[in-house]
């Protein structure tokens, strides 16, 4: 690819177009990781402080049990939320790939949810689970006297009902996205496999969907950092309880972070959560980068 | 068209001498709070149409969320980002410690000079307002956690006997159990501030004074008394609905003054919801301290703290909103809605129902204590909290829960 022939003008026009956007990065995002780092070193209460204290507040962090229940349930999350988003979004994309009559209202309806934020998902989800007043009661109002549905106030359920509601809320999205990509796979390729008697799931999963990678990553990536800044999901619907039984990471940096006039712990728990995307987007990126330059490299 | 320049220019000049004049709003008060409940709001109007009357422009800010840490924060954020209230509320105890030494407040020594504070206020609450020699505070009211709260016409229908302690309590809620018919026994919020409210009830009921001192004065847990405390509290779980895990406060409240629970141990913030639905102590429900009649007062309740600002006008407004709050006309004012007590002890008591005038008759006592709020940290409260929900929503051991707990107590 031959370089551009621009006018010199041109290329530092675009470049100083972009100098405020780089600035507040810089000094907006950046800098304020920086300073959570700083803080965390700090013996910070309400107000910071400049002095350093080592890993004092690492440790206290590690010595809180709150917090290690936190990162359980973030790893369960994650399983639960991640997997089942990606499931439900292969499956309702799939869905609409068949060229059903109505695929503009199924897309609709998939992607209503979405435009829901984080909060109302958390509210109808939490009325729905409430034994006085949700499905449960209805249900046994209606004369099915033994339904039981109250996984928010049973502390060994409560995780499952806040990944239900991701899922619903997360899932148009991550559809949107597998649509995007299924549409660029080429019809030839069922024409082809239809003639080597090849069933239609069979296709879908041996020959399309790997096609799709690329996009999968995408979802991924997503779907990790929004699981991690799990918080108004859990705030709304059960503020963490019963008792910590739906504790989140997020949910316990913001709790410290105000409620307990603990800055410097807050700040220790951020750059936990900082370090464990970093440890499990890096290789991800870096690996779809070394494909991507196979790939170029290929041609 | 033609524009006609001279008409545009007298319309200039016009609308920005209108913006340049100085708005003359008569002594603005922007004050925070966390009083959302209907009980409260009712208090709180109180104070409003005081200072409006007397000539100033109340501005309500109220943050909701029980316990108050939202309004807190939003108060600590925005005097450090320089657009203070001109007051903010916050408990009495070591919450507001932090803002003081960092030099944000406005201290009230000559509102206190002229109010005779030194010789008015009871010696627990001066000591809770006044740090180092200088008043920062303007108390308004004293709130005791640990009542305990219930229907007198379910306990009737129960066949059960009003209690005046908690082992009284268990028995009438055995028989309140027993009599079925979906009226919960105690009518619990399942919100780590009030399961901490309940366990210090049982606390104070265990061993009293010197158990309380014991937990979180000297931060000392060893001891059979503190075992037992935390064996009847986990007792209670039994009496509570399976509903129960994040439920607010005042919605508990309305269970027993709708009759679909017999008990609620409030504290008498409660109360304000009772009146609020015109319900008479003494006659629809009834009241009983949670460690007996002749229990301390734990210390609680709320102050106003004032932040300095660049605005001159505001510490004109703050003065006036202080000696406003601890007059007395508006101290039983404020307080009968509140169902709180006054600070003030010359003010005429005989208005007040008969749970007010218990608590009354314990400042006159001197059975004051200072609460958990002035003797933790907000740190170390918020994590024994932690513990304290942890072991009732879960299964943990009592002798867990005794190691959690102490480990929690010495942050």
């Amino acid at each position: 690819m031959a370089r551009s022939k621009r006018p010199r003008r041109l290329h530092l026009a675009l470049h100083v177009a972009l100098l405020p956007l780089a600035i507040i990065a810089l000094l907006g995002y950046v800098g304020s990781v920086l300073w959570s780092i700083r803080i965390s070193f700090s013996s910070s209460r309400l107000f910071p402080r400049t002095d350093w204290v080592g890993f004092t507040q690492y440790e206290r962090l590690f010595e809180t049990e709150r917090w290690i229940v936190s990162l359980n349930h973030l790893g369960i999350l994650a399983l639960v939320y991640i997997l089942g988003v990606l499931v439900l979004g292969t499956l309702m994309a799939v869905f609409i790939d068949q060229q059903v009559r109505a695929e503009s209202w199924f897309r609709t309806i998939f992607l209503y949810p979405y435009a829901m934020s984080f909060v109302v998902t958390g509210l109808i989800w939490q009325w729905l689970f409430n034994p006085g007043l949700g499905l449960q009661s209805a249900f046994r109002q209606m004369g099915w006297t033994s339904f039981t549905l109250d996984w928010t106030v049973r502390p060994d359920m409560v995780l499952y009902a806040i990944g239900l509601a991701m899922i619903w809320q997360g899932s148009g999205t991550t559809m949107a996205i597998l649509l995007a990509a299924l549409r660029g796979v080429d019809e030839e390729q069922w024409k082809a496999a239809r003639l080597d008697g090849v069933p239609k799931p069979r296709y879908y999963l041996s020959i399309v969907l790997p096609q799709l990678s690329p996009a999968y990553a995408t979802a991924f990536v997503l779907l990790a950092v929004a699981l991690v800044r799990t918080f108004d999901v859990v705030f709304v619907m059960t503020s963490g309880g019963p008792g910590d039984a739906s504790e989140v990471p997020a949910k316990f940096i913001i709790d410290h972070l105000f409620g307990r006039n603990n800055i410097g712990l807050a700040s220790a728990a951020s750059v936990v959560m900082l370090s464990t995307v970093f440890a499990v987007l890096a290789p991800l990126l870096y690996w779809r980068s070394r494909v991507q330059a196979r790939l170029a490299a290929g041609h | 068209m033609k524009l006609q320049l001279q008409p545009v220019v007298a319309a200039v000049l016009a609308t920005v001498a209108v913006l340049a004049a100085p708005q003359a709003y008569a002594q603005k008060a922007e004050v925070i709070h966390w009083w959302t409940s209907g009980g409260e709001a009712a208090a709180i109007k109180e104070f409003a149409s005081a200072y409006t009357k007397g000539g100033g422009t109340w501005i309500d800010t109220p943050i909701a969320g029980g316990g108050g840490a939202q309004a807190r924060t939003v108060m600590a954020n925005r005097t450090m980002g320089g657009d203070p209230p001109t007051a903010a509320q916050y408990n009495y105890g070591r919450q507001y410690e932090e803002i003081i030494k960092e030099g944000l407040l406005n201290n009230l020594d000559d509102v206190a000079a002229k109010g005779n504070w030194d010789k008015l206020l009871p010696e627990k609450i001066k000591n809770a307002v006044k740090v180092d020699g200088h008043y920062y505070a303007v108390p308004v009211n004293l709130h005791n956690e640990n009542w305990v709260w219930y229907n007198k016409a379910v306990l009737e229908k129960a066949g059960a006997k009003e209690p005046t302690t908690l082992d009284e309590m268990f028995a009438a809620m055995d028989k309140i159990k027993a009599a079925g018919g979906g009226v919960v026994p105690l009518a619990l919020g399942g919100q780590g501030w009030q399961e901490g409210i309940t366990f210090r009830g049982v606390l104070l009921a265990t061993g009293g004074l010197d158990l309380y001192n014991k937990t979180f004065k000297d931060k000392d847990t060893s001891g059979p008394g503190f075992r037992k405390a935390v064996e009847t509290f986990k007792k209670l779980k039994g009496y509570v609905d399976p509903g129960s895990p994040g439920r607010d406060w005042n919605l508990a409240t309305g269970m027993v003054i709708e009759g679909k629970a017999g008990f609620q141990m409030m504290g008498d913030w409660a109360k304000g919801e009772f009146i609020n639905a015109n319900k008479v102590a003494g006659k629809d429900f009834g009241c009983f301290m949670a460690g007996g009649p002749k229990m301390p007062y734990a210390i609680g309740g709320d102050v106003f703290v004032f932040p300095k600002s660049k605005n001159k006008d505001s510490e004109v407004a703050q003065k006036k909103l202080a000696e406003m709050m601890i007059s007395p006309a508006m101290q039983v004012a404020f307080n009968n809605k509140k169902g709180s007590i006054p600070i003030r002890t010359d003010v005429d008591t005989s208005k007040m129902d008969v749970c007010a005038q218990a608590g009354v008759q314990a400042i006159k006592e001197g059975r004051l204590l200072s609460s958990d709020n002035e003797l933790l940290s907000p740190d170390a409260k918020g994590a024994f909290e932690d513990v304290v929900s942890k072991f009732w929503n879960s299964d943990m051991s009592v002798d867990d829960a005794l190691k959690s707990m102490t480990v929690a107590l010495k942050r």
